[in-house]
């Protein structure tokens, strides 16, 4: 048999602009990033508030999200209920929402004259947009869907013989979930962790319209980036490149596992 | 094969050419003006299209430091409107603009609060109160400044609950009754109609913005004079009708 390894060009030349059309715009980031001036400006107000705004939001977001989203997958993948494919559906919304559609929806819910905002003000004093909580609400929103995606994938790949040999022996579906389960899906948990971090550290629409923009307080990366870009572009820039970096090192330390599991 | 690259080179040439070109014989001019100009300048542009059969103006709005950022990165823009001199000062200095900039617009500021001010704001005195919700533009943003120079007029320090990238923004915040008050040019106020209230700020502690407008390089006869025409009698009319004071 005589394989051929000649490529045909209709797919090599617009696979190569795929790349380059993908590659080049990152690597203009990286070219025109103010190099001699990185350690001044890394070390600026403006950003080291951004960076402690977001590791703060972004991790909180991701802990809230595993905690709703895994009882959630396992509502999805372990139970049927009447109308558990809509609410599959719905869950994943928000992956392909506008963001800013998040926002104004999170407004109209939880803002201060939101359906159910107003009633968090009058019984607990509580406002969500313009506090930290609100970006942290914002952030989980829409990374939420990352945690229930892997996590169901997850619970569907497993081998259910091993939770029907827990429950035979009399453990209870609590015990089953919290001895059997979650550890055996911890690296695809881990895996949609890291994912649901990666799409709260990166979010914006939501964010600005749900929680606004104030320094220190809801001013997250992707904000300050905005933000900057009309007055201090350097600033935009340096933070641009952190946050290039962070996507790409969670990319190398998944590598392509999620892609393959689910 | 060859054939089929030349059709794909074709088509990505057309996707390349489409940007620009208007197709069906009609001018095409790019107007980027300052957020509070939105009501104004869709008059101003309307009343432009009427004269001149076949132009079509197309409006961006936004704050004038984003709307400078986005000429200076090659927008496109024709024309470009500032509610301030430090954004269009950027302009000038960067050598984008085909001229020398003109006022054509002054406006001051007042402060906004919710329709029927439920929170009984009486003075900017009263903004300083802790629990109440102040939505500002951004420093940058022209509104956002004047509204320091005022602060700084009345000795009063106001801490804001979140800085807008815009005017509008500001404006939006209080109609959505997100935020009790903030303060934005008179005109927007005028502009929101019902949805707001406003509580006026004494003439001396007020700052009046200038606004210029300049022709931006290499851009057409038809952005010549659609500045001639905003600088016009027949322009100062939307104008003041939206609440501007004309020069």
């Amino acid at each position: 048999m005589k394989r051929t390894s000649h490529l045909p060009w209709s797919l090599l030349v617009p696979g190569l602009i795929a790349v380059v059309f993908l590659l080049f715009p990152l690597a203009a980031l990286v070219i025109k990033a103010p190099w001699s001036e990185m350690t001044a400006e890394i070390s600026s107000p403006e950003i080291l508030n951004a960076l402690r705004v977001s590791l703060v939001t972004s991790v909180g977001a991701a802990l809230l999200a595993t905690a709703l989203g895994v009882p959630l997958a396992y509502l999805l993948a372990r139970t049927t209920f009447p109308g558990r494919r809509l609410v599959r559906g719905l869950a994943l919304l928000p992956l392909l929402l506008p963001p800013v559609v998040g926002g104004l929806a999170l407004l109209l819910a939880f803002g201060r004259r939101g359906i159910a905002g107003e009633w968090l003000l009058d019984a607990f004093g509580l406002t969500l947009p313009f506090s930290t909580a609100g970006v942290v609400v914002a952030q989980t929103f829409v990374a939420m869907p990352f945690l229930v995606l892997t996590a169901e994938g997850a619970l569907n790949n497993l081998d259910r013989r091993y939770e029907e040999a827990a429950t035979t022996m009399g453990a209870s579906r609590l015990s089953v979930f919290g001895h059997v389960i979650v550890p055996m899906i911890l690296p695809s948990l881990g895996a949609g962790m890291l994912l649901a971090w990666a799409r709260a550290l990166g979010e914006f629409g939501a964010t600005i319209t749900f929680a606004g923009n104030l320094p220190g307080v809801t001013t997250s990366m992707p904000v300050e980036v905005y933000i900057a870009l009309q007055t201090r572009p350097e600033t935009a820039i340096i933070l641009s490149l952190i946050l290039l970096v962070v996507s790409l090192a969670i990319l190398v330390g998944l590598r392509g596992n999620w892609l393959q599991h689910t | 094969m060859r054939r089929r690259i030349a059709a794909a080179l074709a088509a990505v040439a057309l996707l390349g050419g489409c940007s620009n070109a208007s197709g069906d014989g009609s001018q095409r001019l790019t107007v980027f003006a300052a957020a509070s100009l939105t009501e104004a300048f869709t008059d101003l542009a309307e009343a432009f299209e009427d004269e001149h059969p076949g132009v079509e103006v197309t409006l961006s709005f936004a704050g004038s430091p984003d709307l400078a950022a986005q000429i200076e990165a090659g927008a496109g823009a024709e024309v470009f409107a500032s509610a301030d001199e430090a954004n269009m000062e950027r302009i000038v200095e960067g050598g984008l603009a085909a001229g020398t900039p003109e006022v054509f617009a002054m406006n001051g500021l007042t402060i906004v609060v919710e329709a029927g001010n439920p929170k009984g704001i009486g003075s900017l005195d009263d903004l300083a109160v802790d629990d109440l919700i102040v939505s500002l533009a951004a420093p940058e943003v022209p509104a956002g400044r004047y509204a320091a120079e005022i602060f700084d007029a009345a000795g009063i320090a106001i801490e804001a609950d979140s800085y807008e990238v815009d005017v509008k923004a500001v404006v939006a915040r209080v109609a959505l009754g997100e935020a009790d008050a903030g303060i934005v040019f008179t005109t927007d106020v005028a502009a929101a109609g019902s949805d707001v209230s406003e509580v006026r700020i004494p003439k001396e502690l007020n700052v009046i913005g200038e606004y210029p407008i300049v022709v931006i390089e290499d851009a057409g006869e038809l952005a010549e004079e659609f500045v001639r025409f905003v600088l016009s009698n027949a322009g100062k009319v939307p104008l003041r009708a939206r609440g501007f004071g004309t020069p």
